[in-house]
């Protein structure tokens, strides 16, 4: 193969090398890139990409944008580091903005300030950059529930879903040490949350702190350290794991929706060059775009009007950034709960909130394998399910999303209590029920919304759609013609396949010994029963079932 | 003619598509792949005058880009920085006009690009769909047969199984080795000891009102109202400030005497007048919400409620201890003093705090 490649290519070095100097201009580009190809060999790596098939979805697109308010935040936190001082040294202010004349705050605050006041475009490049981040994490959450209830985290894709996750994780730590950057008293005081939170975790907390902050709260180390861990480190491994994550979607090539012509084996859409480089090219202009507009007429995280951080001072509606709000809900609802025993403290108002946090994060990560198990599926699957003929996984889904949605609420219960004028008590205390409720309710009810919508793709499959036409028959009856489905349709809604439960295997073997059968396998069986079961779908219809009610025409 | 005026049979919806048996089952039972549909061609594609239009289109978002970004510099280079500088524009309100423009512009000049790129593939570039095979991803039985014996056959020429001395030895190594950069953290903070347990507070140290910087009459501490006060001997010049402030800094209430329902806690007031550590128990907010009536105290961050009246204990929220209360007097002219450093560690809990 790489032979017939090399031959091809000198066989076209020769011609240009045969024709005259007058054709040369024709060929600068050709030869530039023979140029390249004799240092790089990208030649391989074009052809198999340059005509590369991606399918056409308007949800795949979620990623795009995750992908390019990475790079929008990239160049403007570069811009934001020939202007920004990590320092928590003190100086007095004397700048133009005149509430804060005279006052002493750290170099950090006082360079996000001139930032902000005084680099012409600093406001601009500062707003850019928060809102790329609101928009990075949020886009990564709505993507990541876009390959979620489509399925498309199933193999040969689980370790593209632990890369993603490992980015939203990364993103928001790397968010919410970007926005404690400017130690206002906003961030300043998120940071001092987080030095409590360290210091419940039992025997190590002290120590954890004392290294991290250099030594008793403030200190003078914090800003530094997480400029570093900020501008560096993280976006370093992040980059890293985001070239992985896009290699991974160009060699698995794009999963698709069933269709027409879609099968496991092929991927039909349209190519990169020069549909997609135009398309998505020209998104990250349009994100670009929308993202710089929204700083101009929109104000994030306007730190001069918070102040400088001092550790005895706050102000009220102190709340992270979104994506921090259901970690803020955790320990606002938390009870109070605390053991002092044998000269020890066991914070667990604190510790359990904080071990909660990391569970609701450890079970996105292990989705895809626990579901792998409970199948038994060892196939690959490029098509994607429909979230309904996938009850249970969209249920789940669901149930995650209510949670972390009534903790953003927990999180906000100010807010909620000022505007909305309820008790405080009574909001925290139905976000304390609700923690434990919600999730069960929001699974239910999406379950069965699911099979509600199995149900109707089955009776538009056997009785066509509705036409919206009356019809009266000769005795009088009036009936609502309708419609057959195309047979596009018909093979459409019916593409998905339908897993039978795993079973157990006999209790006694061919020989009438009693088989031993482990807690896993057991457990395995339920849950595939509680995935499959009849409770969880509904049989799609047969051409057979089509046929037998289509043939009495107008009996139904 | 309507199609009320044509309800023959033929006209109907159901007639149009024929009557049952139409659809085409697979051999799975289930209806069959009717492939991929033939492509319809768009407007632009078949007439060229539209294909045009669109390419002055396209042109125009490419223009309006160019003219958005001389836009850019004219407002770089016309409108001044700074929080002074205020223009009102509807619906908006007041906006600085250089981040305004700036931010519109650059909008602008982006966006269209984006606009005239999308346009240009979605009228002018082909949208005929191309079918690609894909391949497992998993490699063939052959590959995977070599690359087990190549692998076998590189760990048999290393030794690395048989030679049992140099791959302990070896582990060893490089099970040690990260050691060095574990230690090298070491200097990165202090160890705790007793540092959380400690604060500047100490038997005769007088309270200074955090505002005025001067010692606190007791006489001027009003039932209802709320005095933050540091440690006399602490400055906001000092270069441990901030570490000091975040442990020494107390709130002042004054409680009619029959208010009080803790005893302990009146006694190591004076006349009333009460000391609480003003950083939250939870995790260390300054708590800055007093309720004269009910003497509760509210932490803005997490809402933890403390009753100043009983010993500042929790009554509502995620703090798990009560308040530490600092044991107050009056020294000869009437100020307020710490009569003993505070008996407690304050602030959030940790492991070896005990109580």
């Amino acid at each position: 193969m790489s032979t017939h490649i090399s031959d091809a290519t000198s066989g076209a070095h020769e011609q240009i090398g045969h024709s005259e100097a007058g054709v040369e201009q024709k060929h600068l580009g050709e030869k530039s890139a023979d140029w390249v190809d004799g240092r790089l060999g990208v030649y391989n790596l074009a052809k198999a990409n340059l005509r590369k098939i991606f399918p056409d979805h308007w949800s795949f697109m979620l990623g795009e944008i995750c992908l390019y308010s990475f790079i929008i935040i990239i160049l403007t936190g570069v811009y934001l580091t020939l202007f920004f001082q990590p320092s928590m040294g003190e100086v007095v202010y004397h700048g133009s903005y005149v509430p804060l004349q005279g006052i002493k705050m750290s170099e950090a605050y006082k360079s996000a300030i001139d930032i902000s006041f005084d680099v012409r475009g600093g406001l601009l490049i500062r707003q850019i950059h928060h809102w790329a981040a609101i928009v990075f994490v949020a886009a990564m959450l709505v993507h990541m529930m876009r390959v979620f209830f489509t399925g498309a985290f199933r193999k040969p894709r689980e370790i593209n879903w632990l890369f993603g996750f490992l980015l939203l994780f990364l993103g928001m730590f790397d968010g919410f040490m970007g926005y404690s950057l400017p130690d206002d008293l906003l961030s300043g005081t998120g940071i001092r949350f987080m030095e409590g939170a360290i210091l419940s975790m039992p025997l190590v907390g002290s120590y954890v702190a004392m290294f991290l902050y250099g030594g008793q709260f403030p200190g003078n180390d914090i800003i530094p350290r997480f400029f570093t861990i900020h501008v560096l480190l993280i976006p370093g491994i992040m980059l890293g794991l985001l070239v992985a994550h896009l290699i991974l979607v160009f060699y698995h090539k794009h999963t698709q929706f069933a269709g027409p012509g879609r099968t496991e084996k092929n991927v039909v859409g349209m190519p990169l060059m020069p549909v997609y480089m135009a398309k998505a090219g020209g998104f990250f202009f349009l994100v670009f775009g929308v993202i710089a507009f929204v700083s101009a007429i929109a104000s994030v995280n306007p730190i001069w009007a918070y102040g400088p951080y001092r550790p005895d001072q706050v102000s009220t509606d102190a709340q992270p950034d979104w994506y921090m709000g259901f970690s803020e809900g955790l320990i606002r609802i938390m009870p109070g709960w605390e053991i002092r025993a044998w000269g020890h403290t066991l914070e667990l108002g604190v510790f359990i909130p904080l071990v909660i946090f990391g569970l609701m994060f450890i079970v996105i990560a292990i989705y895809p394998f626990l579901e792998g198990w409970i199948t038994g599926d060892k196939r690959e699957h490029h098509i994607l399910d429909r979230p309904r003929n996938a009850p249970v996984r969209t249920g789940l889904g669901v149930a995650w999303i209510a949670e972390y949605i009534i903790l953003l609420v927990g999180g906000g219960n100010d807010l909620f209590a000022t505007h909305l004028h309820l008790s405080i008590n009574a909001i925290t205390w139905a976000c304390r029920i609700l923690f434990f409720v919600g999730p069960v309710i929001a699974f239910m009810v999406t379950k069965r919304w699911c099979m509600g919508l199995q149900r109707r793709d089955k009776d538009k499959i056997l009785h066509g759609r509705e036409t919206g036409t009356i019809k009266r028959l000769p005795h009088g009856e009036f009936v609502e013609v309708h419609a057959q489905l195309p047979q596009e349709e018909l093979f459409r809604l019916t593409a998905h396949e339908q897993n039978a439960p795993a079973e157990l295997p006999a209790e006694v073997d061919e020989n009438g010994v009693k088989r031993k059968v482990s807690a896993a396998a057991k457990l395995r069986a339920k849950l595939s029963a509680g995935y499959f079961g009849p409770e969880s779908q509904i049989a799609k219809p047969t051409g057979e079932e089509h046929a037998e009610i289509t043939s009495g025409h107008g009996h139904h | 003619m309507t199609s009320q005026d044509n309800m023959s049979e033929e006209h109907l919806p159901e007639a149009a598509h024929g009557h049952g048996g139409g659809a085409v089952v697979g051999k799975d039972g289930y209806f069959a792949d009717p492939g991929l549909p033939p492509h319809e061609h768009r407007r632009t594609d078949i007439d060229e005058k539209a294909a045009r239009r669109a390419e002055r289109q396209v042109a125009m978002w490419f223009l309006l880009s160019m003219v958005a970004t001389v836009a850019f510099i004219a407002s770089y280079v016309i409108f001044k920085p700074g929080p002074t500088h205020h223009v009102y524009i509807w619906p908006i309100g007041n906006v600085a006009p250089l981040n305004f423009s700036l931010g519109v512009t650059l909008g602008v000049s982006l966006f269209a690009i984006g606009a005239g790129a999308v346009h240009w593939a979605r009228t002018l570039m082909s949208d005929e769909e191309h079918v690609a095979e894909r391949h497992p991803i998993e490699s063939t039985p052959e590959v995977r047969e070599q690359v087990f014996a190549d692998f076998r056959q590189g760990a048999k020429e290393s030794g690395f199984g048989r030679r049992k001395l140099i791959r302990n030895t070896m582990i060893g190594a490089m099970a040690m080795v990260p050691l060095s950069a574990v230690v090298l953290f070491r200097d990165l903070g202090p160890l705790p000891e007793k540092k959380l347990d400690t604060t500047g507070w100490k038997a005769g140290m007088l309270l200074k009102n955090m505002n005025t910087g001067e010692p606190i009459m007791a006489s001027d501490v009003q039932v209802g109202s709320l005095t933050f006060a540091m440690p006399a001997d602490l400055s906001e010049d000092d270069d441990d400030f901030q570490e000091r402030i975040a442990k020494d800094a107390l709130m002042l209430v004054r409680l009619q005497p029959g208010d009080i329902k803790d005893k302990k806690s009146a006694d190591w007031g004076y006349q009333g007048v009460l000391a609480f550590s003003k950083i939250c128990t939870h995790v260390g907010c300054p708590i800055s919400l007093y309720e004269q009536q009910t003497h509760h105290v509210l932490c803005p961050c997490h809402q933890s409620t403390f009753d100043l009246s009983d010993g500042a204990r929790v009554i509502f929220g995620p703090a798990g201890h009560a308040l530490p209360q600092l044991q107050i007097g009056v020294d000869g002219t009437g100020n307020l003093e710490a009569l003993n450093g505070f008996t407690v560690p304050v602030g959030p809990g940790f492991w070896e705090r005990s109580e």
